[in-house]
Parts: C-alpha cells; structure tokens; sequence
C-alpha cells in the first residue's frame, strides 16, 4: 500500500474543486485513459485585474494522487496571476501536499503539465507535446523534450526515477538506453548533480577497490552462483583488475572468454570506463 | 478499530481458530527439532507425516509424494528448477502468459539464461487454446508449467487435458494450483499432472508454509541444498508449527469443499449479479463458468482501480485492483493485458475474493456501497460523459 502523507488522504477523499467551468477561459487538458491517467484543467481569469486566476477547476482519471495532485494545484493557482502561477514547478504541487510516494511523482508532473496547457490555451500559443521532439517512450507516449526536462527540473539521475516522474520507460523496457543517453547528456552539458551517480572521474584507489568489490558481490557474483561458478578479486593494479574463476566457471574454458567480458562490462558500468579484467589462475 | 470486510482472499486468508489452536503446542511446549535422536525433538517427525498424509488426502496423493516448502513461491521455483536440473539436455519451456509471477518471473529469467520459452495466449475469456500448446510442444521440450486457476480473474484452465498431452510427449507438467486448492476438487490419483505448488496462507493456514506435490517417479532435483531433510528433496529444518497447521488447514479444506461450490459460490454470484446488472460501465473480467467458486472480477469502465480502493478501503472494504496505479508497474495487470481487455476498462478492475468466513450481511454491504464508490470517482473523472451514455444504453435495453 502506498504511503500517502495525511494531505494527500484529504485531498483524495475530499476533493477541492471537482467539476467544470462552462465559460472558461482557459482549459488543459493532459494524459490519456490508456496510460492509465488524465487530468482537464479549467481556469477562470479576470483580464482586467493583470490575468488574475479567479477560479479553477478540475476533472481527473487516475489513481488517488492524481486526484489529490490536481485538486491542490487549483487551490494552489486561485488568486494568483497568470505570471505568477507560470513559476508553479511539479515539486511545488508535491511539497504543497506534504511530499508523495517516488513512483508517484508523474501526478504531481501532469498538474504542471496541465497548468502549462491551460496557460498556454490563454495565450493562444498551442501547446502540442507530442509534437515536440521526438518520442522516446512508444508505450506512454513520452518525448526526449519532456524526459530532458524532468530531468532538469528535478535533478535526475537515473532511468528509474525518469520513470516515476513521466512514466517513460515503464512499459516495455525497450528505450532505456535512450533515456540513459538523454540522462548522460543533460549532467554532461551542466555541471553533475550533487546527488551523481558513484561513478566519480577522480577516484582514490581505496575508493575504486571499494566499488570493484562491491560491484563483483552484488552485480556478478549472483549471477554466476545460480550456475554453481564464482569468482574472486585477486588484485588491483591502476586500473586492471585481477580476477580468478572458481567452481563451474572455472573448469569452462569455453565460457571463460564471454565471463571475463561480462565482468569487465560490468566493472565498466558501475566503477570507470578505464578497468581493464585480467584472469590469474590461482 | 473500524469494522474490516475482508474479501481479498485470493491475495491472502484470515488463519482458520483450528489452525492457530493446534499449532500453539509446536511454540511453546514443542519446541523441538524433529532431525534429533531424542525423543523429545524426534517424535515431531511423526506428527509432520500426520500433516503430510492430511495435505495428500486434500488431492488425492500419497503422502511419499509431498515435500513441504516455505510457500507456494519457492514450490513453483523449486519445481521448474528441479525439473531443469533433472533433464539438462533439454532447453524449452512452455508456460503461459497469464501465470503468477513465481511462474512467469522465473520463465523470464531463465530465457536470458539459456532456456528457450513460449508462453502462451488466451482469449478474451482468459481461457487458453490447447492447439496452440500442441503446436508449441518441441522434442527439445521439458517442462510445461502452467497455472490450474488464475488468481486475478479464478478461470481455471484444462488442467487434466494438459496433462494427457504432456504424458503423451514425454514433458514433465508442473501446475501452480495455489489458488485451486480448498476451493475446488483435486484428485491426483485420476489425472497425470506430475507436480502441483500450493500455499498455505490461500487456504487459511500461516504465511511462510506450501508444499510441493511430486508424483511417483518423475524426475526431479532438489532446489534448496542442505541436510537430509523431506526425504533429500528439500533441505532445511522444517517449520513444524506452520506444517501442522497446513495440516489441518488442508482437512478443514476438504470438510469444506462442498461450501465452496454452495455457499460461497451463491455469495460470489450474488455480488457480481448485483454489480453487472446495475451499474451500466462494469464488465465481468473472465469467463463466467469455467471458473473458481470464490473469485469475481470487475472492471468499472472510465474509472480508477486505486482510487476505487482507496474508497472502499474508508468503507473498511478489503479487496484488490488489475490497475497500473496500485501495482506500481505503470501499467495495469498482465492478465487483463493478455486477455486484451480494453484500455478503458483495464484500469479500472477490481477483484473480489470471498471465503467461507464470509456473511450475506457484508455481501449486502458492498452490494450497497459500490454505487456511491464509483458515483464519486465518476463525478471527478473527465469522461463521465462516457459513463453517462453507457447508463443511457442500459436504461434504454431494459426500458
């Protein structure tokens, strides 16, 4: 069960501004019954008075933190300018309900994106994501543009997250090295996230040791247990890494060429892309 | 506390007094290992083939054909690998693509790990064709693995049929029947399926205890190395309380079956008549007959799963939902996906699972709730124009 603070509770089992503006001036509309939510946002704005949002209402599809999610966004944007709502980030909807589950950030995303669609729909500017870039993610329908953003925007850094945040990469799997690469080129261009993955260009020797073996216990060792083989870290010079087969993987000879591949690869993943695998036999 | 209507019980069960009465003396008193040459642990080991002769009577095996396991999860594990271990010449496997992930989790893993693997289809119904796994069968085939009812919708499949035609190739056939067992009949001394998993905790025994039917003389390698436990075929020391009280979960199991097919059956038919005849956007996920006495699945078109339950939930109603929302997956149930239940529907099922421990008076209950559940939901949701002209088709067939 998910943990939702007490605020998204109220906001899911009391609904603040459920329902439809008829002479709306503004209306976004984001999400899709097939991907499982959607959210149509209506907006009453006095022109007069510097676009000021006098009312907002909304209809939502979705699970309860789409529903809570939108309802405190049209609390959140009443009496407020155009302007000033346009700051709105999809971290503000969440903190304003008290913070909500990782894998349900995508709802507090559709409210911004919802936001975005009706301001847009004022200005009489269009707003067609899919027309946007490219699409990344076929099974929801999700742009490189969108995934760079949210990536940006809430300073990501891994494909998990990308998912909790816009979905994409949570149907068939196939465009996560697409997400990866989106991921890699955003923290290229700018300077790493403070939360970065352990993959440091400077490392220290004691630190690069550490990943090593903790890279081998909990990436490769498993996977050769299950065939009755292992393997040990025999040392470490500069960046060659010696390793030694034991049980089935060491009586394989065959194999020996693919498994000191997929170790490098793996070593290569998650320590430096300098590591270079050298079987000893000891 | 608020009151707690419980029929979720596909997910788990409520542990039967008689159970939990006669595995206390296994805590406290004893306590002992039955591996030990004392008296005091040693005589366990005959009330633990007590308990193994009272799950075998529940299917109709002789108790040298059970070895108890921690679940229905590592029976399913334990059984496909043993029975690769067993045959490692041969490389494919046919499951389907409805099984529970114990199953389909360990298919899958095995596909990238050398194996070859074909799962099979079913229809809109959930039932399964049988040309398509006579066409699937290779000579490089050893294992069928296949679920005897499917948890989320209860259809049962044609168990005993796969089995022939398994026998006929030579094919070891496994069958998850964890949601089978206690809910329908199983006589293994008149079919030819070679193992069954089954658990616990889905008839009214404790979490943490299965078995694993294996028949007479087909091939099989333990999964959990050790000592000599379960005859060498599963090692670790056994769960004595939880095994006892399998034990006499089974026998209540089997006191009760008539229930099932009776009362519990009449409560379930209820529920679901009640729902599909007045709310114009539910569809019965499943087919109607060939199905588990116990188990109905709803899908309320144009509506949430998640939000439905968290609605029922502050009713004190316990029941499950197929949408991507509450599996966290993003995307709603395999099964109601293989099955091709629309998209508009697909996120919006939920499953009711009822036990005998269920009264009219809560059936009533739900039956009177569920309207004013999903009449919120549709007054939030943008497409309740949709819902509105399904209502409108229904009063207009009945007018």
């Amino acid at each position: 069960m998910w943990d939702y603070s007490d605020k998204v509770k109220d906001y899911f089992l009391h609904p603040r501004n459920v329902g439809e503006i008829k002479d709306a001036d503004a209306i976004g509309e984001v999400g899709a019954i097939a991907c499982g939510d959607a959210l149509r946002l209506y907006l009453k704005v006095d022109k007069k008075n510097g676009n000021r949002i006098v009312d907002a209402k909304f209809k939502t599809f979705g699970c309860g933190s789409a529903i809570a999610s939108a309802s405190a966004l049209t609390e959140m944007v009443i009496g407020k300018t155009l302007d000033e709502v346009e700051k709105i980030t999809n971290q503000d909807i969440a903190d304003f309900l008290g913070g909500l589950p990782p894998e349900k950030m995508h709802c507090s995303v559709m409210g911004r994106e919802a936001l975005e669609a009706a301001i847009a729909n004022f200005r009489g500017t269009k707003v067609e994501p899919t027309e946007e870039g490219a699409i990344v993610c076929r099974c929801f329908g999700v742009t490189d543009q969108k995934i760079e953003r949210v990536v940006k925007e809430n300073r990501l850094t891994t494909i998990e997250q990308v998912t909790n945040y816009c979905k994409a990469g949570g149907g068939c799997k196939s465009c996560h090295p697409d997400i990866q690469k989106i991921i890699d080129k955003v923290w290229e261009k700018e300077a790493k996230p403070v939360a970065a993955p352990a993959k440091p260009k400077k490392m220290s020797n004691l630190r690069k040791m550490h990943l090593i073996q903790e890279t081998i216990e909990r990436e490769i060792r498993p996977v050769l247990m299950m065939d009755g083989g292992d393997v040990e870290l025999v040392d470490v010079e500069g960046d060659t890494v010696y390793i030694s087969f034991r049980g089935s993987c060491a009586e394989c000879v065959g194999s020996k060429v693919t498994l000191k591949s997929t170790v490098e690869a793996k070593l290569r993943e998650f320590v430096t892309e300098e590591l270079a695998v050298e079987e000893v036999n000891q | 506390m608020k009151r707690i209507l419980y029929v979720d019980n596909n997910a788990t069960t409520r542990v039967a007094p008689e159970v939990v009465e006669a595995m206390l003396p296994y805590f406290t008193e004893l306590y002992g290992n039955p591996s030990s040459m004392h008296t005091f642990g040693g005589q366990l080991y005959k009330k633990i083939n007590q308990a193994r002769e009272q799950v075998a009577d529940v299917i109709g095996a002789s108790p040298q054909e059970i070895i108890f396991t921690s679940g229905g999860t590592e029976s399913d594990n334990a059984a496909i690998r043993g029975t690769l271990e067993a045959n490692p010449d041969k490389r494919h496997i046919i499951t389907s693509r409805v099984e529970h992930p114990a199953v389909l989790n360990v298919c899958q893993y095995l596909a990238k790990n050398g194996y070859e693997v074909t799962e099979l289809s079913v229809d809109s119904q959930g039932l399964l064709e049988l040309d398509e796994l006579r066409e699937a069968i290779r000579d490089d085939t050893v294992l069928i693995t296949i679920m005897y009812a499917n948890n989320e919708t209860g259809v049962i499949f044609p168990v005993e049929e796969i089995g022939q035609i398994a026998k006929d190739k030579g094919i070891t056939f496994h069958c998850d029947a964890v949601q089978a067992v206690g809910k329908i009949p199983l006589d293994m001394s008149k079919n030819t399926i070679d193992m069954i998993s089954l658990s616990g905790h889905k008839l009214h025994a404790t979490k943490g205890v299965g078995a694993l039917y294996i028949r007479k003389g087909v091939r099989f390698k333990p999964f959990i190395l050790g000592g000599h436990h379960e005859n060498n075929r599963r090692a670790g020391t056994e769960n004595v309380p939880s095994i006892i009280g399998l034990g006499v979960a089974c026998e209540l199991a089997k006191k009760y079956l008539p229930e099932e097919q009776t009362e519990v059956r009449r409560l379930r038919d209820k529920l679901e008549n009640q729902i599909l005849d007045t709310m114009p956007n539910a569809r019965l996920n499943g087919h109607k007959i060939l199905r588990l006495p116990n188990t109905t699945n709803i899908s309320f078109e144009y509506v949430e799963g998640e939000a439905i339950l968290l609605l029922l939930n502050e009713l004190g109603i316990c029941a499950s939902s197929g949408s991507a929302c509450t599996s966290g997956s993003l995307e709603p149930s395999h099964v109601l996906r293989a099955m091709g239940v629309p998209f508009t529907a697909a996120h919006g099922s939920i499953r009711f699972s009822i036990s005998r421990y269920n009264t009219e008076e809560e059936i009533d209950y739900i039956i009177e709730h569920i309207p004013g559940v999903i009449r919120k939901l549709k007054d939030i949701s943008p497409y309740s124009a949709e819902i509105e002209e399904l209502e409108l088709k229904a009063s207009a067939r009945n007018s």
